[in-house]
């Protein structure tokens, strides 16, 4: 109890969305003046937690929560943010939510303007005030004083550098005079070095005049550098709550992404890898929210090459870019032939195949049979089950196309009423299935696979890991695994990638500690290494 | 019990209500002194004129350009080679098959400069489609007014110059496919045999095509473009093939309409074309991305048997003109209907 009196409690908070837990019995304190990291995965319940402390409605929709919210000391609930809003809750979102039109003075506070009465208003009403321009701009001057910045009041939000935005939200939180408790949701993740360092600076002089603080950042050392009590989340629960004193990065990162020692499943054996089949030089991709900036890596000859890393930091990027389904650039090169980029059907025709992590968008023609969604790659790239009728024309061999189909329901063990059942019909993990036999159909020397086990039960999720391996080891398909569960990467990956802000933070074998994997997903290695 | 939910549901209940308002039709036409044998014989004879213009809604629909509202410009350029066969004299098939030859490069250039656009609206295909349609119409409203053509039998009797509304191809191939190996029974009901072995063998073609490896990748383009470009398919290339095949089925079916009904008829006549066409599609049970030749089938000959019977029966029965007002009412009722169900499709 660092300063006694308990502002925010959450005692006891669990939360499922229709039977999957995303929160289970999450309790913490935060005291006046106290900054509390939040730290953890993609996935790991910040988000949907942020989102019971502001009452949001998507929480009422699915059901509510268990466990109680106390803010000094009483009881809350909340309908709507309003109410949080109210109770003296602020947050600054990771997107700004600023009117670009509008001047610093405007956004800070709108909706809360000072205003003066007209005479319109004897006939109108309120709505027909007149605002107090002078009164505004004093009121955002001291709430700019409060973070301890240089903004100008006067200045366009669109004109202005992206740290000033988010200065500016910060400003509209605390000019709310009830804000005692704000929240961060990555505050920094826009922002330049020192925009990010002054950042930190303002928060600690907001929390040494009392307020609390929750900051949420994936980057360690920043929350290493001004919290006062760190709480790590994983899979739901807040498996640590530490006050920030001799605790290194190393030691948050294997919080975050370590499994208890009974989980961790099997791990391939080592092996040796001699050739080289596939090369990346220099690669950039386009793709919105996964942009790929530098990325360089060599893939040997029957291998499993996993990619890892946060959501957002472009691994996703990488596979999209190579396939050509977003604009790309740099050198690829795959068994001493140049691959073409921003060209989906010279990718295929050269011996890749890719199966998307957007199953329902891009893996699967939902609206047709299972037969069409398996051979079509295969009819398209490589015109096999065609055949000629009248010698002129080239028809779907329909027979052939249902044949192959069956080998694949057979050996994938798809579960379906039959070969022509719609691909919308069937679960989650047999759709997966049908886009890896789809992959398969067309015999890849190399084939990119992108989150295969996202939104599968478990038992699929084995099978489908289980596929994968099965096919590289009997029939020597190279593989390029893409995943954001690091444990799946580890069971059958013979190196893992981690990527970050854009580029290779590091490549490690997927023995490595579990530390050294967090450590380059929070972009800390380097500054590690230099400290050591 | 469970057999026959399932086959009312495939099969829709506004085909139903259609079905059997036809099928009352039929009964009530020989008690208010509508010949039955005519009556079949003009409905076969108006499914035989207009299926090639509802086949031409297939290839757009299978690509994922939905409803060819803009059938106007294969209309126009089935126009265009009716008149130019005329302009040069072509007599009898070579008259017809003339047409349609001149049609060809016509159909080709517009399809695909129409498809250039509906590229770029993608989303957003059928409103635009609508008004490159009547704008297209009004456009070549001017031009057949100043094009050079100077047959006597086309031209304004009294300047010497400008294209009539309506031309007679009676001197040239009036019913060449109707009476082709036509069979006639009876006083009042004839068979046309070629009219509907050409409709066959062009819908025959479509189904071929549609198989194939290019009409494959166009229904997956429909189906989910992402899909389709993932796996190496030029999205824009099929959508713009789909598009200039639409356009010279438009063209051919206007040709054959115009055979059988008699006359080109020019200026805004196009306009009212396109809707029905559309209607019929829909009514035979096609959705917005999916379109079967069976769809083509037993649109065309229910909303073309309603067409027939209306006139007929109900204005006995009311005496009074209600023809139209159906008409009206159900093509675009139709289309109302199927625009709405737009959201059922999965993705």
């Amino acid at each position: 109890m660092a300063n006694g009196s308990s502002l925010l409690s959450i005692e006891h908070v669990s939360k499922d969305f229709y039977g999957n837990v995303v929160l289970h019995d999450v309790s913490f304190d935060l005291h006046e003046g106290e900054i509390l990291g939040l730290v953890g995965e993609n996935g790991a319940g910040k988000t949907t937690l942020m989102h019971i402390l502001f009452g949001m409605p998507v929480i009422m929709e699915t059901g509510g929560f268990q466990g109680s919210i106390k803010i000094g000391g009483t009881e809350v609930h909340f309908s709507s943010p309003f109410d949080a809003l109210d109770a003296g809750l602020g947050m600054v979102h990771q997107e700004f939510s600023l009117i670009p039109g509008f001047t610093t003075t405007e956004n800070i506070v709108l909706n809360r303007e000072s205003m003066r009465a007209s005479i319109l208003n004897d006939v109108f009403g309120d709505r027909m005030s007149v605002l107090q321009r002078d009164r505004m701009r004093e009121r955002a001057q001291k709430a700019i004083g409060k973070l301890g910045v240089d903004l100008n009041p006067d200045m366009l939000v669109s004109e202005m550098p992206v740290g000033h935005k988010q200065f500016t939200e910060i400003a509209r939180e605390i000019d709310r005079e009830q804000t005692r408790i704000l929240i961060l949701d990555e505050p920094t993740a826009v922002l330049t070095e020192s925009e990010a360092e002054m950042l930190l600076q303002t928060l600690k002089r907001l929390a040494s005049e009392g307020i609390a603080i929750i900051f949420i950042s994936h980057r360690l050392q920043e929350v290493l550098a001004i919290a006062n009590r760190i709480v790590v989340l994983r899979d739901g629960h807040a498996v640590k709550d530490t006050p920030n004193e001799n605790i290194s990065m190393r030691d948050i990162a294997s919080w975050m992404v370590g499994r208890s020692l009974g989980e961790s499943g099997q791990r391939s054996e080592a092996r040796g890898f001699a050739e080289s089949l596939f090369k990346v030089r220099h690669l950039w991709v386009d793709m919105p929210g996964e942009t790929v900036r530098d990325v360089s890596f060599d893939v040997h000859r029957g291998e499993i090459f996993g990619i890892g890393g946060l959501a957002g930091q472009g691994k996703l990027g990488i596979p999209n870019g190579i396939m050509g389904l977003f604009p790309a650039g740099g050198e690829v090169v795959l068994d001493g032939k140049t691959v073409p980029l921003n060209d989906p059907a010279k990718a295929l025709a050269m011996g890749m195949a890719f199966v998307s992590e957007d199953r329902r968008g891009v893996g699967l023609l939902l609206d047709e049979s299972l037969e069409w969604n398996i051979a079509f790659t295969a009819i398209q790239v490589h015109g096999q089950y065609l055949k000629k009728i009248f010698g002129l024309f080239s028809q779907r061999d329909e027979k052939a196309m249902e044949d192959l189909c069956a080998e694949y329901v057979k050996l994938l063990d798809i579960k379906c009423t039959s070969t022509k059942q719609k691909a919308k019909e069937l679960s989650g993990g047999n759709q997966q299935k049908v886009c890896l036999a789809k992959a398969f159909a067309i015999k890849p020397q190399l084939m990119f696979v992108s989150e295969p086990t996202r939104g599968i039960d478990v038992g699929a999720k084995k099978l489908v890991l289980d596929t994968l391996h099965h096919y590289n080891r009997d029939f020597g398909t190279t593989i390029v695994m893409v995943s954001s569960e690091l444990e799946e990467l580890r069971s059958i990956c013979d190196r893992i990638a981690i990527v970050d802000e854009g580029r290779i933070a590091g490549i490690l074998p997927p023995t490595a500690d579990i530390s050294e994997f967090g450590l380059l997903m929070s972009g800390a290695a380097m500054e590690e290494a230099v400290n050591a | 019990m469970r057999n026959f939910k399932t086959f009312i549901q495939d099969f829709g209940w506004p085909r139903i209500i259609i079905f059997f308002f036809l099928v009352a039709l039929f009964i009530m036409a020989p008690f208010v002194g509508v010949r039955l044998d005519a009556s079949f014989s003009d409905v076969l004879n108006r499914f035989g004129q207009n299926a090639i213009m509802v086949l031409a809604m297939v290839p757009m629909i299978q690509s994922g350009c939905g409803l060819n509202f803009g059938l106007a410009l294969g209309l126009v350029a089935g126009l265009l080679g009716a008149t130019l066969s005329l302009q040069l004299e072509l007599h009898g098939m070579l008259g017809f098959l003339g047409a349609i030859v001149l049609a060809t490069p016509f159909s080709i250039i517009f399809g695909w400069f129409y498809a250039k656009l509906l590229n770029k609206v993608k989303g957003e295909e059928m409103t635009i489609a609508m008004y490159v349609g009547f704008s297209f119409i009004m456009f070549m409203c001017i031009m057949w007014l100043i094009l050079p053509y100077n047959n006597p039998t086309m031209v304004w009797g009294y300047a010497g110059k400008g294209l009539r509304t309506t031309i007679s191809v009676e001197n040239y191939w009036l019913k060449i496919l109707n009476n082709f190996l036509a069979i006639k029974i009876g006083q009042f009901f004839v068979f046309p045999t070629g009219l509907l072995l050409f409709v066959a063998l062009f819908a025959f073609l479509m189904w071929l095509f549609l198989r194939s490896k290019t009409g494959t990748a166009m229904t997956a383009v429909g189906s989910n473009p992402d899909f389709a470009r993932a796996s190496g398919v030029d999205v824009d290339k099929m959508r713009t093939i789909s598009v200039i095949i639409s356009t010279f089925l438009g063209a051919v079916g206007i040709i054959v309409y115009e055979q059988s009904f008699g006359f080109i008829q020019l200026y805004t006549a196009p306009s009212p074309m396109v809707f029905p066409a559309v209607a019929a599609i829909l009514i035979g049970g096609a959705s917005i991305n999916k379109a079967s030749m069976v769809n083509v089938l037993v649109g065309t000959i229910l909303f073309q048997g309603l067409l027939t019977m209306t006139p007929s029966v109900i204005n006995s029965l009311l005496q009074t003109d209600m023809s139209e007002v159906i008409r009206i009412i159900v093509s675009n009722g139709m289309i109302l209907y199927a625009l709405t169900r737009k959201i059922k499709v999965s993705k």
